[in-house]
């Protein structure tokens, strides 16, 4: 057999993590006096240096394969990216101050998140089952351990356990799918797989059963009903900076695994799936909206908003299914891949507004601890009231543009009654961000400490709220490169 | 003055001088600053749109001051700026208002004067945005982006069970709007990927899509108006709003539903209007007798106002159902001359509230004794709005009066006996406050009005007094705007 060399220029950006990682560790290893400063700074060098190799490599719109067909170059995938390195920058920047307060910075921790992040890259350019799971256990496996990192803490631990045990489950779940699959077609290429599927090639009932399976492992990923009893529970035991990169970079990886799997591999199937997604979506923004009024804990508060939010992911991915023409299967995917990228966005505003509020030997997880913000810090006040406003899909910021997205396709779809059900879940919804905002304005102060924070985090911050606001004003750009990337991908 | 962006300029002074307010004294540093400088954003917001009202042709029911600009190309959604003789005085009514407030709130607000001041401004260029919006998507953001103002005007400077009134007065009108929002994707997709309101109002559409449509619709502006049964939001946000927050509710606001109705309900849906006319005129007289009896027990002052608020509105969409020109005008008028009426009601309460700490009716009593400018301006709007003849108040009353006696004598009675419930309450509620022995050592200690609320008044009274004697040329602008919404109507779209 011959062997064929691959273009490694494909995967530079994941050889260049993989690479920095290690040299992470060792420089921890080796120079423990510098290892902390050190540790973050090379993390943030090897964040931007990724960043930098995905942007410059992105400019041939063409899908491109490596390592035969294992590992595929496409837009989809270089945005998915983008918006992953932002996160695990974000994370990095708003939590050091946190982590340095409670004796958590070590070389350690920047090695597991750059591995986190490794596996989330290759798990947004896999083309094939196997890979699709390696990336998805590097991912995880990290996270399970930064969930874990302040070991000493009780709720971290069980959280972390928590994590872990269901974590495993759903993994044995999708593995045991993707067993299946590959039982039935007798390859783990997507590309075979799909037309396999599309064909008719192999037993019906075999794929049906494997697909079951699968989309309850992207469901549990997604962390949506009636495989979330994880989400509340890890978001508020996490220490914060962990929280704000679960609820954003593993959401985006989850966006491209369901639609790697769904729409590459298992289009023939839609009409099986899209029934799948609808009970998901639905069980999730009902669920997920009224469980959150009844939270103290914002921490929890967003965990069960975020579940909400992936409903709404999940609906624009289930409105592709359509008999109308090509454009509005277009229309569909790129409305939830905007909504995914919007989330994160949102995500990393509202975590680093609570990370902001901690401080030495205080959480900030209460819902109160924002009480009287206004008279604290006006600006940052108004930032959060940005974000929640946002979330709850108001406009003129980035969430109503978001929802209003994915509503469009959901009607075209022919789905009016979900959209019907979608917006009222929403009116429920806008009650609990509403009550952020009346804590901050409307409530006196119980504690009137000034904020500290670094000035990076206060600017970083500041630009990622604003953000909302522009591209609030401004929707067009984020959604063409949403729909290009759909677009050259598929 | 072609090709100044008149309508641009009405929607971003105010919203972008509002920032400006902010920057200068957020934080409550610079108060006297910050006021200088929002009543100066707000004089400018005001001047910019007196040519729309002197560049009107009212000879033409087109869209006039029309701007155009790509937004979203991706949905087809376009920044489209128009007015026609229907929208026009609703974006002068609004930037005169925002002037009052500012001025009303000079002295009478202490803390977080800038934030209290940028609020409204705020508000003043979405609203305009709201009464010019052409393209559906636009006017929808608009309109929901104006919740967020109000809510802090309310949730900050509010009465004590402020929190209350401002998260029921915002989840309430989420709830319908968002209703709306499906409707327009809806009709989206249905115009094959349209958000012009022009496009739809010619998409021919069946009886039961309209109808549809029509109650999606309902949902959204019924409770903005608000029509009985969703109005209980409005007595409560009006009561704990601050004064100003009150004239803008009262004065602008509430003519968003309404207006809604001639944009959106009427046009898009003409057959499914005229199928659920008998709805319509029911919750309208509703609202009229109804809930002009619950004013005149309310022991509040605001309270008391808040309900002939919603009586009044019901008058309005009396006309608008009744399918023909005078009905129409009439409630367009009554819409206009209410929100001079109820804003000066609202001030009125208001210089009362800034002295005694009170809305109760019955802590007061004799203020005629120690205010007697004031009680005449008082007076003034209290006849205005129980609708004496020679006031602005008289004009639509009777207009969509005469118009409903001509559809059905018994609509039409029904209908008048607000003339009698109007002078009922509202002049009831002045004999107690201001006729009489002076009740008590605190009304023998309030001082008359100064020169700011003195010319406040006396400019709305003069409004007042305008419209009432001479209304022509209010009604020679909508004229041509009013025949083409009813020979649309009455065309109807199922043939």
């Amino acid at each position: 057999m011959e062997f064929e060399r691959p273009d490694f220029s494909l995967a530079a950006a994941e050889i260049f993590v993989a690479v920095m990682t290690l040299v992470v560790m060792v420089a921890g290893t080796f120079l423990r006096r510098i290892s902390r400063e050190l540790g973050y700074a090379l993390a943030q060098l090897t964040v931007i240096g990724a960043a930098f190799i995905t942007v410059f490599s992105v400019d041939d719109p063409t899908v491109r394969y490596t390592f035969g067909t294992m590992y595929v170059s496409d837009w989809l995938g270089q945005v998915l990216k983008l918006f992953i390195y932002l996160s695990v920058f974000a994370s990095l920047l708003y939590g050091r101050l946190y982590l340095i307060e409670r004796r958590l910075e070590k070389a350690e921790y920047y090695v597991l998140m750059l591995l986190s992040m490794l596996g989330a890259m290759i798990l947004v350019s896999a083309n094939n089952l196997l890979v699709l799971y390696l990336g998805l256990e590097m991912m995880t496996l990290a996270l399970y351990a930064l969930v874990a990192f302040d070991r000493d803490n009780g709720l971290r631990s069980e959280a972390a356990i928590k994590y872990f045990v269901l974590g495993a489950i759903s993994s044995g779940l999708l593995l045991y799918g993707m067993s299946m699959i590959y039982g039935a077609t007798g390859s783990l290429d997507l590309g075979v797989v799909g037309q396999a599927v599309s064909l008719g090639a192999g037993d019906e009932l075999v794929f049906k059963f494997g697909l079951a399976f699968l989309v309850a492992g992207i469901a549990f990923k997604f962390g949506v009903v009636p495989f979330h009893m994880w989400v509340a529970d890890v978001y508020h035991g996490a220490p914060t900076p962990v929280t704000l990169l679960i609820s954003s970079a593993p959401k985006l990886a989850a966006f491209a695994l369901a639609l790697r799997l769904l729409v590459g591999g298992f289009f023939g199937l839609a009409e099986t799936w899209q029934p799948m997604l609808m009970l998901l979506a639905v069980a999730s923004i009902v669920l997920g909206n009224l469980a959150a009024i009844a939270q103290s804990n914002i921490k929890r508060m967003l965990a069960y908003s975020g579940i909400s939010h992936m409903g709404f992911v999940l609906l624009g991915l289930l409105a592709g299914v359509t008999d109308g023409g090509h454009q509005q299967v277009f229309n569909a995917y790129s409305s939830a891949l905007f909504y995914a990228v919007s989330y994160a966005l949102m995500s990393l505003a509202s975590f680093g507004m609570v990370l902001l509020l901690a401080r030495t030997g205080f959480e900030a997880e209460h819902i109160d601890d924002f009480k009287g913000l206004n008279r604290r810090s006006p600006w940052f006040a108004a930032m959060m009231m940005l974000v929640m406003f946002s979330m709850a899909g108001i406009p003129f910021f980035l969430g109503f543009f978001a929802k209003f997205a994915v509503l469009e396709a959901v009607v075209s779809a022919g789905h009016t009654w979900l959209a019907v059900l979608a917006v009222i879940m929403s009116v429920i919804g806008a009650y609990y961000y509403l009550r952020v905002v009346k804590v901050m304005y409307f409530d006196e102060p119980t504690d009137r400490t000034a904020l500290i924070a670094s000035s990076e985090t206060r600017v970083l911050l500041s630009a990622n709220a604003l953000t909302l606001a522009v591209a609030g004003l401004m929707p067009q750009g984020l959604m063409a490169v949403c729909g290009y990337a759909i677009l050259t991908s598929f | 003055m072609a090709g100044i962006p008149l309508l641009s300029l009405a929607i971003w002074i105010p919203i972008l001088g509002g920032l400006l307010v902010l920057a200068v004294g957020g934080n409550d540093r610079n108060v006297p600053l910050a006021r200088v400088t929002s009543l100066f954003a707000a004089a400018l917001g005001f001047a910019v749109t007196l040519p729309l009202w002197f560049q009107f042709d009212a000879g033409t029911s087109a869209l006039q001051f029309v701007e155009i600009r790509d937004w979203i190309p991706r949905y087809s959604v376009r920044y489209h700026l128009g007015v026609d003789g229907i929208s026009m005085p609703f974006v002068l009514l609004n930037s005169f208002v925002t002037l009052i407030v500012v001025i009303a709130g000079w002295q009478v607000i202490r803390e977080r004067v800038a934030q209290y001041m940028a609020a409204f401004l705020i508000m003043s260029g979405i609203i305009n945005g709201i009464f010019s919006a052409m393209d559906a998507v636009l006017f929808y953001v608009f309109f929901e982006a104006s919740l967020i103002p109000l809510y802090l005007i309310i949730g900050i400077w509010g009465g004590p069970n402020r929190v209350y009134a401002a998260i029921k007065f915002f989840l309430y009108t989420l709830a319908g709007s968002l209703l709306m929002l499906v409707a327009l994707l809806y009709l989206f997709y249905a115009s094959n990927g349209s958000f012009e309101i022009l496009d739809w109002h010619r998409l021919p559409l069946d009886l039961r899509t309209q109808q549809l449509l029509f109650l999606a619709f309902l949902v959204a502006f019924a409770v903005k108006v608000p029509m009985w049964p969703v109005h209980t939001w409005l007595p409560d946000a009006h009561v704990e709003a601050p004064t100003g927050g009150s004239v803008v509710l009262a004065a602008i606001a509430l003519k968003l539903g309404a207006y809604g109705f001639l944009r959106f309900s009427l046009p898009i849906a003409p057959d499914a209007s005229m199928s659920f006319q008998w709805l319509m005129v029911t919750l309208s007289l509703i609202a009229v007798v109804y809930i002009g009896f619950v004013a005149l027990v309310q022991e509040d002052m605001k309270k008391l106002v808040a309900y002939s608020s919603i009586a009044h509105m019901g008058f309005v969409t009396l006309g608008f159902f009744l399918f023909n020109r005078l009905g129409v005008e009439g409630a367009i008028v009554q819409m206009i001359s209410h929100g001079f009426v109820s804003g000066a009601m609202f001030l009125c309460i208001g210089v009362l509230y800034d002295r005694m700490h009170s809305r109760r009716i019955a802590d007061y009593g004799g203020v005629v004794n120690v205010m007697p400018k004031f009680a005449a301006f008082f007076l003034l709007f209290a006849m205005a709005n129980s609708g004496l003849p020679a006031t602005s108040g008289f004009v639509g009353e009777f207009m969509v009066a005469l118009a409903a006696v001509k559809t059905n004598f018994w609509i039409g009675f029904v209908a008048a006996t607000t003339l009698i419930l109007g002078a009922a309450y509202s002049l009831w509620m002045y004999k107690r406050v201001v006729f009489g022995p002076v009740a008590n050592e605190h009304v023998a200690a309030l001082e008359d009005i100064g020169a700011r609320e003195f010319w406040m008044l006396a400019v709305l009274a003069f409004f007042v007094l305008l419209l009432g004697v001479y209304p022509a040329p209010l009604l020679d602008v909508m004229h041509a705007s009013v025949d083409e919404l009813l020979r649309h109507v009455a065309a109807g779209k199922l043939h």
